[in-house]
């Protein structure tokens, strides 16, 4: 159970003020209401790209580190296809630090030319580390735009191509800033070492002030249902065949998200897991074999992932897949084996509660689904599945009609002799 | 939900807010950790407890020094540490994962240089169910043919995936360099798992995983009756023997060769890794390198990070870092930056590393860093796992905890003129390893 105070400024800003005073430290996290799927289809990878920008000095601190490090804190951020989010620890005492920087962030950036200019090459450096230069690193370059035909998922956070990011101008970054980064579209939480008054107290002094800005309406065109088989194979210089059956499902907000959560588990989770045990164990036609859902807020995605071993086909592969699914779909998963999946995901909760950033974002989050007291009814809803509604969702979800199949075939070469192990790119 | 205060409202109207300032900030004055409570059963194994935290939980480890590192079987310890998990004559790999995952347990292996380890992270509530599953693999591991089949197929694929990532080859190469045929420095080939042998697993469980051999680590809700159980369970059925461990590991071999490319014509990006084999934690200088070190790699305002990322964009990211280990250390720097400005980075870094050995660290960027460092710290405490962690770097490394009051003293006493004369003492970068694996 994590207990809260919330208020709101009048400018719109939402502030969550969890107290735990067993650490000495403190946490401000704030997470903006903007992610890739906020993008213009030609300047993809843009929110990310911003992320770093937010690191460039604003409008009345010409650095942002700098200031933080000296009082003994640290930051980090990320950008997922749904949100950004920013986060600061620090002792607790220094908690103002937190405050004053932020806030300036969110007042206005510096907008310096030569921090684009760097940022730009840093984030396309982060491109090919991640995504280029990395056997199967392109994988969801190539699987988004299977599955999504007109949602903004189709391209990846880091973008659709380099050159999006290459192109992107200063003015680009301004109308970006103006249109998102306001108290409006922001949720922030303060955790740790703090009292809700001090918090209130701080965030009036610091983001009242703050002009509440222009809501952002978001309208974005939503995925339709799939309704034929899609299927596309690659051949890269990588050492092992993989395959990759995507399927699409409903969003993270939908009351199916439970069900489909745990079905995932059951599959995937531990090695006491049904594909690990009949697919890499009993009958070993995997290396490896994951099954995963991408929590996504609008359509998601349901993933199976794995990799034959050698001498195994990529048909028999994929048959091995199917059959696995289909036993969710005809048979009632086991009690034994769903109280199993419930009691993980209910330890999982608990050990979640020791760290101090993970309940400050996860408050964040849900707030934004709608209600930061979601995240203290979670462990409910698990436990309220039923094997009927599993075995409805895995009817609902694993049809051909909804799949799309990516197959990743090796080009022969020599693991042992590194030379030679170029990747194809 | 809290109402919005007038008053405060009136305040911030009658000042005008200093955005520019930074506010007053405080030190960081008291670093208290929490010590354990030690005990020792009958068969020499030793016990050490925290207690401490809110939640219903409990994380124990059981820790055991690597066994004597034979370069014929470099895949021997790990091999059988990874299948702990792999069955006994009572449970197969399948019950055992069954049992463990049916009470929302976790349980870990882990292989490190020196030591390796199972870990069980439960919830107090279960923990009568699943400590017998850790008894049961710890003293009666059987490791099947069958299974071990399994490992060998599965590793092998994974070691050929690792095989095309420069970093990871760069790693290999780098420790290699440094250390020769040792645990620390040979990696295995992909075709090394085929000489795995049933036999010798068994032989290198018995000799190594005895309680002699083993520390006993509980971090969480672990009052007495937790202790009590874990005594019990490891009391009894698992005997003293007579033999003991050998735990000693052959001479370190650096290697004549300090400058190693594998050249990979197509890569986008190379990874660099430049070092020397280093002090470690025992040594008084230590928490004087880690300033240096974190002065010049260890942050993300650090020189390297400064220079190399966010003035030239070479790369998505830099560092140095100092691994402490039982018979040696490394002090190294790396990074992954694109192909083409390879060269230039490395004289990037060439350079950032002699500054500090001609010029005195600015006192704005000492304090700062001073300060960094402390905050970081006192963040790493964030749980009672943590606290237990701490004590692991010492208690391995056979240090009290008057370490981590030289380390508070160190960082926030140490001079620029100290400092330059340790990058003096230990900084040669003509003499340093460098690796690279892409395109130079």
């Amino acid at each position: 159970m994590v207990k809260f105070n919330r208020f709101t400024l009048d400018n719109g800003l939402r502030v969550i003020v969890h107290e735990d005073n067993t650490t000495p430290m403190a946490v401000l996290n704030i997470l903006y209401d903007v992610g890739a799927r906020d993008e213009n289809p030609e300047q993809t990878g843009f929110a990310h790209l911003f992320e770093h920008l937010m690191f460039g000095g604003s409008v009345n601190i010409p650095n942002y580190d700098g200031p933080l490090q000296r009082v003994g804190g640290e930051n980090n951020a990320f950008t997922s296809n749904d949100i950004t989010n920013y986060y600061i620890t620090l002792p607790s005492a220094n908690l103002e630090t937190a405050f004053w920087l932020e806030s300036d962030r969110m007042l206005s950036l510096a907008f310096s030319k030569k921090s684009l200019e760097v940022q730009r090459n840093v984030v396309i450096e982060e491109f090919k580390q991640r995504y280029l230069n990395q056997p199967y690193g392109d994988v969801w370059l190539k699987l988004r735009p299977m599955v999504y035909k007109k949602h903004p998922y189709r391209w990846a956070t880091i973008g659709k191509t380099i050159k999006h990011i290459e192109d992107a101008k200063i003015e680009d970054v301004k109308a970006f800033f103006k249109k998102h980064y306001n108290p409006q579209n922001a949720i922030m939480v303060v955790g740790g070492d703090v009292k809700t008054e001090d918090v209130k107290a701080m965030a009036e002094k610091w983001f009242g002030p703050i002009p509440a800005g222009d809501k952002y309406i978001r309208n974005l065109p939503q995925e339709p249902a799939q309704k034929e088989e899609r299927r596309e194979t690659v051949t890269a210089k990588v050492p092992l065949n993989d395959v990759y059956i995507a399927f699409q499902m409903e969003g993270r907000l939908d009351e199916s998200y439970y069900a489909v959560e745990l079905m995932s588990d059951i599959l995937s989770r531990g090695n006491s897991s049904r594909l690990y045990r009949s697919l890499v164990k009993d009958k070993p036609l995997f290396s490896e074999v994951h099954a995963y859902i991408t929590g996504s807020l609008d359509t998601g995605m349901f993933v199976l992932e794995g990799k034959p071993l050698e001498g195994v086909s990529i048909e028999q592969a994929e048959q091995a897949l199917w059959q696995e699914i289909e036993k969710l779909k005809t048979e009632d998963v086991p009690a034994d084996e769903l109280t199993k999946v419930k009691n993980k995901t209910e330890s999982t909760l608990v050990f979640s509660e020791m760290s101090l950033l993970d309940k400050a974002m996860n408050l964040a989050f849900y707030e934004l689904m709608g209600d930061a007291a979601d995240f203290n009814q979670e462990s409910e809803k698990f436990l309220a599945v039923t094997a009927q509604q599993i075995k409805d969702q895995a009817n609902i979800i694993f049809r051909k009609e909804n799949s799309s199949t990516l197959i990743y075939l090796a080009q022969g070469v020599e693991a042992s002799e590194p030379e030679l192990t170029e990747i194809e790119n | 939900m809290i109402q919005q205060g007038n008053d405060l409202m009136t305040q911030r109207q009658m000042t005008k807010l200093d955005r520019h300032t930074p506010p007053q900030f405080n030190g960081v004055e008291n670093i208290k950790l929490i010590h354990p409570e030690s005990s020792k059963l009958k068969n020499g194994c030793k016990i050490f407890t925290f207690n401490s935290g809110s939640q219903d939980l409990v994380r124990i480890e059981w820790i055991f020094q690597n066994s004597r590192f034979e370069p014929k079987k470099p895949l021997l310890n790990v091999a059988v540490n990874t299948m702990l998990t792999d069955g006994t004559s009572k449970l197969t790999a399948a019950q055992i994962a069954d049992k463990i995952d049916f009470y929302g347990a976790f349980l870990q292996v882990d292989y490190s240089y020196d030591y390796s380890q199972v870990t069980l992270f439960t919830l107090t509530k279960h923990l009568q169910a699943t400590l017998p599953v850790v008894k049961d693999i710890l003293t009666d591991s059987i490791f099947p043919e069958k299974e071990l089949e399994t490992y060998m197929r599965n590793q092998q694929q994974k070691l050929q995936v690792s095989l095309q990532k420069n970093d990871f080859v760069a790693r290999r190469e780098f420790n290699k360099a440094l250390y020769g045929e040792t645990i620390y420095g040979l990696a295995a080939q992909p075709e090394d798992f085929q000489s795995l042998k049933r036999e010798d697993l068994l032989a290198n469980f018995k000799q190594m995983y005895q309680p002699g051999n083993c520390n006993i680590i509980i971090a969480g809700k672990a009052d007495p009756q937790i202790l009590e159980a874990v005594t019990t369970t490891f009391e009894g059925a698992w005997g003293e023997v007579t033999t003991v461990a050998d735990t000693t590991q052959p001479d370190l071999q650096p290697s004549a060769e300090r400058f190693i490319y594998i050249e990979k014509v197509d890569a986008l990006q190379s990874a660099i890794r430049i070092g020397t084999p280093f002090i470690n934690r025992t040594h008084p200088d230590f928490p004087g390198m880690q300033v240096l070190n974190t002065v010049l790699g260890g942050y993300f305002g650090s020189r390297l990070m400064t220079n190399i990322r966010e003035d030239k964009g070479y790369t998505y990211g830099i560092g140095s870092g100092m691994q402490s280990f039982k018979q040696t250390g490394s002090f190294f720097i790396a990074s992954e930056v694109g192909a083409n400005v390879c060269k230039a980075a490395v004289s990037e870094i060439e350079k950032e590393v002699t500054l500090l050995k001609t010029d005195l660290i600015p006192n704005e960027e000492l304090s700062l860093v001073r300060n960094f460092m402390l905050g970081s710290l006192l963040g790493s405490l964030e749980n009672v796992m943590s606290h237990a962690d701490k004590f692991k770097n010492l208690y391995f490394a056979g240090l009290d905890y008057d370490y981590y009051e030289r380390y508070t003293q160190t960082v926030k006493n140490i001079t620029a003129e100290e400092l330059k004369a340790l990058a003096n003492k230990y900084f040669d970068f003509d003499n340093f390893y460098k690796v690279i694996v892409g395109k130079y």
